[in-house]
């Protein structure tokens, strides 16, 4: 998510000489839209910033678009003619940023309750290390040092997140590094980058670590013990639960009563850091979608195709599969869709596009679950979701206002 | 003079995998270890020097139009031979490098070798310049799969480097740590090269295939395009 913060605000600031490399499908393709250029530019350029801001307006509070020629003639020439937008409603890269760590406050605080000194361990080194690394290679590469745009320090902390309170330093350090130096700064930094840095982070980790990243979890204890005692219980992640006893039973035998699905939602499992308690991060994502930072489209259909298609294959045969809500609310369906996939720069910018993205990285990652190697699949579905994402993009790019449809008007 | 500069070309200014990006196929797939990197090395190495040398000697007798045919099957020769000898006396590595000892056929730089060089060039010239070039692309896999097997594994050539303490990074021996360590690799050189170039007062030897003059790492780095003033 932290990267699409930051995707939106640079295609406002700069529109036209950065469109091209970060969003090849929307400006190729132009030909339906050159009538309604604006004269005196190319015409390529434009029709990607007027989709943006016809895409996003909701979000990023920035006028219709429709408004732009006119205001442009009545000025007359003297005035600097620039492509759109031309109204900034004072919303920063970090301003959003920021908004999105306030979001994930609740949760990480929670975490560190439920997990104690490991899980704030885990969180400070992500944090710091995901800065050092965002500006050594700022500097590096010759590019002004942003730190302050707090798009590392959220890396950083979804990182951490997304890891278990168990891991050890270098486990941070390494996988920080992949997020911001491979992931993001290599590709040419902050809105440029086709993945999302955090979950590549925690993909590398996963791949190159499955002991310390699948088998080390410990049993979250927030209510009616110490928070903050050195007595950890390990314990297995529900889903592994199930799979578990999928593979030994031969049948699922996860109790779904309502104190765990209250365990559930409030976090009394284990699990990654940021993962656990449901309510909170459902909280966080309201206040993001309140702030208009994100829109619903894509937890909605992801959440809601993960939920469908469990649901189907719950109705035909309640032995072998899971019930759908307990798909939903373990694992890490819910931070992943609410923070992860709603990333600007890594998903579709139009409405539709957003539906598409949410209901693909569903499919994948109930593929994933119920046939896959592995007990979870949410990063590697908006992983895979995220190179689609230009595909998708060219195939719901909407019709230029006034545009005319060859093909029909030949007709 | 000519003889050496033909045998270093292949190390630096015309190396197969780093510069001219010839069979990259077996430089990603079989560079999970130096060992592997070094097998596969030498082998294509043979096959080189035999199938230059060979080339070489039946360049005029060999019509023009049926050239390729003719040398794929002298290349096709000399792979076998390695591939039996592999098998005979180097089981273990053989079989660790599996699919990929019959499919030196047609790796690029063999067959590109014979068409650009051995086919217009005398006995001596073709033999220096299969020797270089296979070293040249050895030394490229040994230095690839060596610091895969460092990172990857924890070892250099089977030995232990880091003690058991270490936990390896599996993703460099997976396919994609062979892309990673490959593409930062190339960056290197690149810069190497560039800087090589300035010292030494010439046009460095980087063909621009893109216009990445708008790339901001370009300018910085590689000192080539206007590029914009910072970010």
């Amino acid at each position: 998510m932290e990267d699409n913060l930051e995707g939106k605000v640079p295609e406002e600031k700069r529109p036209s000489a950065d469109g091209p490399a970060e969003k090849p499908a929307v400006p190729t393709d132009g030909a339906a839209e050159k009538p309604v250029a604006p004269t005196g530019e190319s015409a390529e350029k434009p029709a990607a910033p007027a989709e943006k801001s016809a895409d996003k307006p909701a979000a990023a509070g920035s006028p219709p678009p429709a408004a732009k020629p006119k205001k442009k003639d009545e000025i007359g020439p003297r005035f600097i003619v620039s492509s759109s937008p031309h109204l900034h409603d004072g919303r920063t890269v970090s301003s959003i940023m920021k908004l999105v760590v306030y979001a994930l406050l609740p949760a990480t605080l929670f975490s560190v309750y439920a997990f104690g000194f490991g899980a704030l361990k885990v969180i400070i080194i992500s944090v710091a290390s995901a800065m050092i690394f965002e500006a050594l290679s700022q500097k590096a590469m010759g590019r002004q040092i942003r730190l302050a745009d707090f798009s590392a320090v959220l890396t950083g902390l979804l990182l951490a997140l997304n890891l278990p309170s168990t891991s050890p330093w270098w486990l941070v350090v390494t996988g920080n590094f992949f997020a911001i130096v491979i992931a993001k700064q290599l590709y040419g930094g902050l809105g440029y980058n086709p993945f999302n840095p955090a979950l590549i982070g925690r993909v590398v980790l996963l791949v190159s670590f499955p002991v310390h990243m699948t088998a080390r979890w410990v049993q979250a204890t927030p209510f009616g013990s110490n928070p903050f005692g050195v007595d950890a219980v390990t314990t297995a992640t529900p889903l592994t639960m199930a799979r578990e006893s999928l593979a030994a039973l031969g049948h699922i035998d996860v109790p779904f009563g309502t104190q765990e699905i209250m365990n559930l939602l409030v976090g009394n499992r284990g699990g990654c850091l940021g993962e656990t308690s449901v309510i909170l991060l459902l909280a966080g994502g309201l206040f993001l979608i309140l702030k208009k930072v994100i829109s619903w489209h894509i937890p909605v259909s992801f959440i809601g195709s993960v939920w469908a298609l469990t649901g189907i294959f719950y109705l035909i045969d309640k032995t072998t599969y899971a019930n759908p809500s307990f798909h939903v609310i373990s694992g890490g369906l819910i931070l992943g869709a609410l923070f992860m996939a709603t990333d600007y720069v890594t998903s579709p910018v139009t409405k539709k596009g957003m539906l598409i993205f949410g209901a693909g990285c569903g499919l994948i990652t109930v593929l994933i679950r119920l046939w896959g190697g592995y007990p979870e699949g949410v990063s590697f579905a908006i992983l895979l979701m995220n190179a689609a994402t230009p595909l998708i993009d060219r195939f719901t790019k909407p019709t230029v206002f006034g545009a005319v449809d060859k093909q029909k008007a030949a007709a | 003079m000519r003889a050496w500069n033909e045998f270093v070309k292949g190390f630096w200014s015309e190396n197969p995998v780093f510069r001219l990006l010839l069979g990259l196929c077996p430089t990603l797939a079989v560079t999970t270890s130096a060992e592997n990197g070094i097998g596969m090395g030498l082998a294509t190495t043979f096959v080189l020097f035999c199938s230059n040398t060979v080339i070489s000697i039946l360049r005029k007798v060999i019509p023009k139009k049926v050239r390729i045919p003719a040398f794929i099957v002298t290349i096709a020769t000399f792979v076998t031979i390695v591939d039996l000898v592999m098998n005979g006396y180097f089981h273990a590595l053989h079989k660790s490098l599996g699919l990929f000892i019959p499919l030196i056929v047609v790796n690029c730089i063999i067959l590109g070798r014979a068409e650009a060089f051995a086919s217009k060039n005398g006995l001596f010239y073709s033999m220096i310049d299969g020797l270089g070039m296979g070293l040249g692309f050895t030394l490229s896999l040994f230095v690839l799969g060596g610091i895969r097997e460092i990172l990857g594994n924890g070892s250099i050539l089977g030995i232990s480097i880091f003690g058991s303490g270490y936990n390896p990074l599996l993703l460099m021996i997976l396919p994609p740590g062979a892309f990673i360590v490959l593409g930062i690799l190339l960056g290197l050189m690149n810069k190497a090269e560039i800087c090589l170039a300035e010292r030494q007062g010439r046009t460095p030897m980087i063909k621009r295939e893109h216009d990445c003059s708008t790339c901001v790492i370009h300018k910085k780095w590689f000192g080539l395009g206007e590029g914009p003033e910072g970010e």
